[in-house]
């Protein structure tokens, strides 16, 4: 099967990733003074870490160890998007020098990340004449893409492409949720977020298990995750049904969701501010008698020194939970609106294949200028997607540093110094630690067996 | 297994035990190319009996009764020997039918797994462990103490999917989870550090992926088979066999246009008004108004079209006309262009795509800001009313309609819709949104003929 999918998922995830991109254009060029070549060039020269993404796509198999497969990374596709929207897929590099020079002459404004291939990609046409599909994707992260502009209908700061401090809050509930959940109930280890440099994050799970999912696997994972089901024609957006929910939906409930929706997001978007707001929450509830209730206990309800979010959200709660409702289903109506704004809405097609593209991280988000830096997730509150550097601040420090030192690593001493060390130190050693026992393990499992078999 | 002609008799296995094949080799048997023919057009008969269930949104337990009727139904032989040498014969030669493209790989897999998932579960408990045994899944049973830890979370677990954690189900596996996808999918196991707790009755999901995977890799080495010789030796006697048993039963993929149905853009919002589905409609009317459309109806939308009869040329001015005033010319060659030459077959891997059947459509996911999918099935009442009082569907038909959609005859709450539009019955249901278009048109055409003369 392989070919066809290949082409095909990798045509359409560009073409998705590319209108989505632009639609905020304009305004965002306002904002910020342009990503050109030549400040790029800088970037790549100074300031990228290209050894640290050599090592980690290498997975321990650039060491001296026997049990290393050398083709490892040669096999993996990387993508780039030049100036003028050329893309050039299907790039593969011998090593560290070969990746690090390419990238600094043909300075390209994104850099993709595909799966490791079962031959070389750059020579896939010459395996292709057999017939026998042996190119094929065979080894490729877990990934998740979580996009603020799919939570349009449920935050009224901002839409599109932009985030305020008053909406990134539900990325970082979706860290929260996805992340706890790879660890605790999926058992990964290796897990890195990413700020995808505007309004979203991603997310790589790198674990050897991860990386060695099938489709249907990855799919698998994914549907776990979901919850939302609609479209823009339905507007049952969550559905919770039978008589209790899954230990992961309680847990994400319990220690997340519910939490975060009373706290924060009642208030900071005003969730029952006026009619057209409180309706549309009422709307999730299937219950003519309940609705009335509410409606006329609002209608005149003026000048309270309270928060109005949350009276209308108690007495909600209040009317849903009494003794009165019985119903199942109206009993659940209160989750499923806390699910309905806060939970976390995954872009299901791009964990489902393993070959489709991500961007890499520490790329410049070519429309805001913003490094694409990682996120940790035990400290995700703490994130500011606003105070995320950007190529031209971090050519500024480099300018001011550059007057004092010469020696040392550029990187270090600006503002990306914290992200590249966190990459470093809690992501990259210890996904190269569990990589090399296990080659370790498979080696000797190996040997192990070719000894057996010499006895026997 | 060989393919003789006639006469010789019927091969004999001695003590045929009534249990559930594997179909790990083909059997060493001598078969009558009727029987061959025969034996294969009654287990199609089962797949798609199947696959039509399924499409209609069966639910499991309607689906395992539909599939053991059918089963009994066509699968039957009057010697009673014979009748697992049916079964494992018509599996090998739908194999070599269904093992020639991707797409009937695809579609062979899904049903001939469902079918092996309906069938386990009708094995005594004595003959499903030796099946579990045979794909060598020897799990780990948790422990009593274990499962005291976790009990409360399985009980939840039960309790979600509607069931309730009764001693009997004491027995669970530890199963990496990578090993039940379905189960993992639908939630309906606890799990816990990468191991899934499988209840002794989900056991079926375990088998079912192995029976998958077995299957999955042999389609491969068939295919190869099959192209590197099989196609060339049997030229004069089986493979016309096989090619024609595929397109009998899958019916016309509608990738190329018939010579009459040719639109050209002028026409097209007349077209669409008079002769598109109901989902081809919503996705064209959502495109002229918002100017944009997300991939998976762009997919949907421009197959259908290519296959209507709209020439490369023109697909590209369509949609160029509307993208540009939403994202400008610029952005359009440059970014969705592309796409539309793809569907085409002139970019890429340059195969020619087929139109969506609706078989695929229903079982879309259409997301958020998405348009595409099957109005009967993604729709809520309301829009669905709204819809189909626009198209202009009376009230008495909308009535019907409906009550088709709520019993999740998505296919026949279209036909339903056809016939009330174009005001003739349509016998032979809707499959494809190609075919309604083309029976629309023969409708309209020969009622302005008529008219004309």
């Amino acid at each position: 099967m392989a070919r066809e999918e290949i082409e095909k998922n990798g045509r359409d995830e560009m073409i998705i990733d590319g209108c989505e991109e632009s639609k905020q254009q304009e305004q965002n060029n306002v904002i910020f003074d342009g990503v050109n070549v030549n400040y790029l060039k800088v970037y790549y020269g100074k300031f990228f870490p290209h050894a640290d993404i050599f090592k980690w796509m290498s997975y321990g198999n650039d060491g001296k160890h026997p049990g290393c497969d050398y083709s490892y990374f040669r096999r993996r596709e990387f993508s780039f998007t030049l100036d003028n929207d050329i893309y050039l897929r299907f790039q593969s590099f011998n090593g560290l020098s070969e990746m690090e020079n390419s990238i600094k002459e043909k300075c390209p404004f994104k850099i993709d990340i595909g799966p490791v291939y079962s031959v070389d990609p750059a020579k896939r046409h010459a395996y292709a004449q057999g017939g026998d599909n042996v190119f094929t994707p065979v080894e490729r992260e877990l990934v998740f893409d979580i996009d603020m502009s799919d939570y349009d209908d449920v935050r009224y700061c901002c839409s599109g492409a932009d985030v305020c401090l008053d909406c990134w809050p539900l990325m970082t509930v979706a860290i929260k949720v996805i992340d706890t959940a790879l660890r605790d109930d999926f058992g990964f280890n290796h897990i890195l977020w990413v700020y995808s440099g505007r309004r979203g994050v991603h997310c790589w799970v790198c674990d050897g298990k991860a990386r060695r999912l099938s489709n249907e696997q990855r799919s698998a994972i994914a549907d776990y995750f979901r919850v939302y089901k609609g479209n823009e024609n339905s507007h049952k957006k969550v559905s919770l049904t039978g008589p209790a929910l899954h230990p992961f939906l309680v847990r994400s409930y319990n220690e997340v969701l519910k939490i975060f929706f009373e706290e924060k997001l009642l208030s900071s978007q005003n969730l029952f501010l006026d009619e057209e707001r409180y309706e549309k929450i009422l709307g999730m509830i299937p219950d003519e008698s309940v609705t009335s209730e509410l409606r006329g206990k609002w209608g005149d309800n003026r000048r309270s020194k309270e928060d109005i979010n949350i009276v209308r959200w108690q007495q909600l709660k209040h009317i849903l939970q009494s003794g009165k409702q019985k119903l199942q289903g109206l009993r659940r109506c209160v989750e499923e609106i806390v699910f309905s704004f806060t939970y976390p809405r995954l872009d299901m097609e791009v964990s489902r294949h393993m070959n489709h593209l991500l961007k890499a991280p520490f790329c410049v988000h070519p429309k805001t200028g913003r490094v694409c830096v990682p996120i940790d997730p035990s400290h995700c509150e703490e994130f500011d997607p606003t105070a995320v550097p950007t190529l031209s601040k971090l050519l500024e420090e480099l300018n001011m540093e550059g007057s004092r030192r010469e020696s040392d690593i550029d990187w270090e001493r600006t503002s990306l110094g914290d992200s590249v060390r966190y990459f470093q130190s809690s992501f990259l050693q210890p996904l190269l630690k569990s990589c090399k026992e296990e080659i370790e393990a498979s080696y000797s499992a190996k040997l192990q067996e070719s000894k057996n078999s010499l006895n026997w | 297994m060989e393919a003789v002609r006639s006469q010789k008799k019927p091969a004999v296995a001695d003590d045929v035990v009534p249990t559930l094949p594997l179909y790990r080799t083909a059997p060493a048997l001598e078969v009558r190319l009727e029987d061959f023919e025969l034996y294969a057009i009654d287990r199609l008969r089962v797949l798609k009996g199947i696959s039509d269930g399924l499409s209609r949104g069966k639910k499991p337990d309607e689906m395992e009764k539909l599939a053991n009727e059918l089963w009994k139904l066509h699968m039957r032989h009057p010697n009673a020997s014979e009748v697992v040498n049916k079964d494992i014969i018509s599996h090998f030669v739908l194999r070599l039918v269904y093992c020639r493209t991707e797409e009937l790989r695809k579609w062979f897999l899904s049903m001939e797994t469902s079918l092996f998932r309906y069938r386990f579960r009708f094995q005594t408990p004595e003959a499903q462990r030796a099946l579990m045994a045979e794909f060598h899944l020897l799990y780990k049973t948790v422990s009593n103490a274990e499962y005291e830890n976790v009990k409360d979370k399985l009980s939840q677990v039960a309790r979600s999917i509607g069931q309730s954690l009764s001693s009997a189900d004491a027995i669970f596996y530890k199963v990496p989870f990578e090993e039940v996808p379905d189960l993992v999918a639908t939630r309906r196991v606890f799990i816990q550090k990468g191991q899934a707790f499988v209840a002794m009755n989900q056991v079926v999901s375990l088998v079912v992926t192995q029976f998958r995977t077995l299957l999955s890799k042999a389609l491969a080495l068939t295919n190869r088979k099959w192209t590197s010789m099989i196609r060339e030796q049997e030229k004069d006697r089986l493979t016309p066999l096989i090619e024609s048993l595929s397109s009998s039963y899958l019916g016309p993929d509608y990738s190329q246009p018939r010579e009459f149905t040719e639109i050209s853009l002028k026409d097209i919002d007349q077209v669409a008004k008079s002769s598109f589905p109901l989902c081809m409609r919503h996705l064209f009317e959502k495109l002229r108004e918002d100017h944009h459309l997300k991939n998976g109806g762009r997919m949907q939308l421009g197959l259908f079209l290519k296959g209507v009869g709209l020439k490369l040329d023109d697909a590209l001015a369509f949609w160029k006309a509307e993208f540009s005033r939403k994202v400008g010319a610029e952005r359009f060659d440059k970014e969705y262009a592309y796409g539309i030459r793809h569907n085409y077959g002139k970019e890429g891997k340059r195969t020619d795509y087929t139109p969506y059947s609706c078989q695929k459509i229903i079982s879309s996911v259409p997301g958020v800001g998405d348009h595409h999918g099957c109005p009967y099935r993604h729709f809520s009442e309301e829009n669905l009313r709204a819809a189909l009082g626009k198209m202009g569907v009376s009230n008495r038909a909308l009535e019907d309609v409906l009550e088709k959609v709520r019993n999740k005859h998505y296919q026949l709450a279209c036909t339903l819709t056809f016939e009330a539009v174009h005001g003739t019955s349509c016998d032979a249901g809707i499959n494809h949104p190609n075919q309604y278009f083309i029976d629309s048109k023969k409708i309209l055409e020969s009622s302005n003929n008529a008219n004309s003369t």
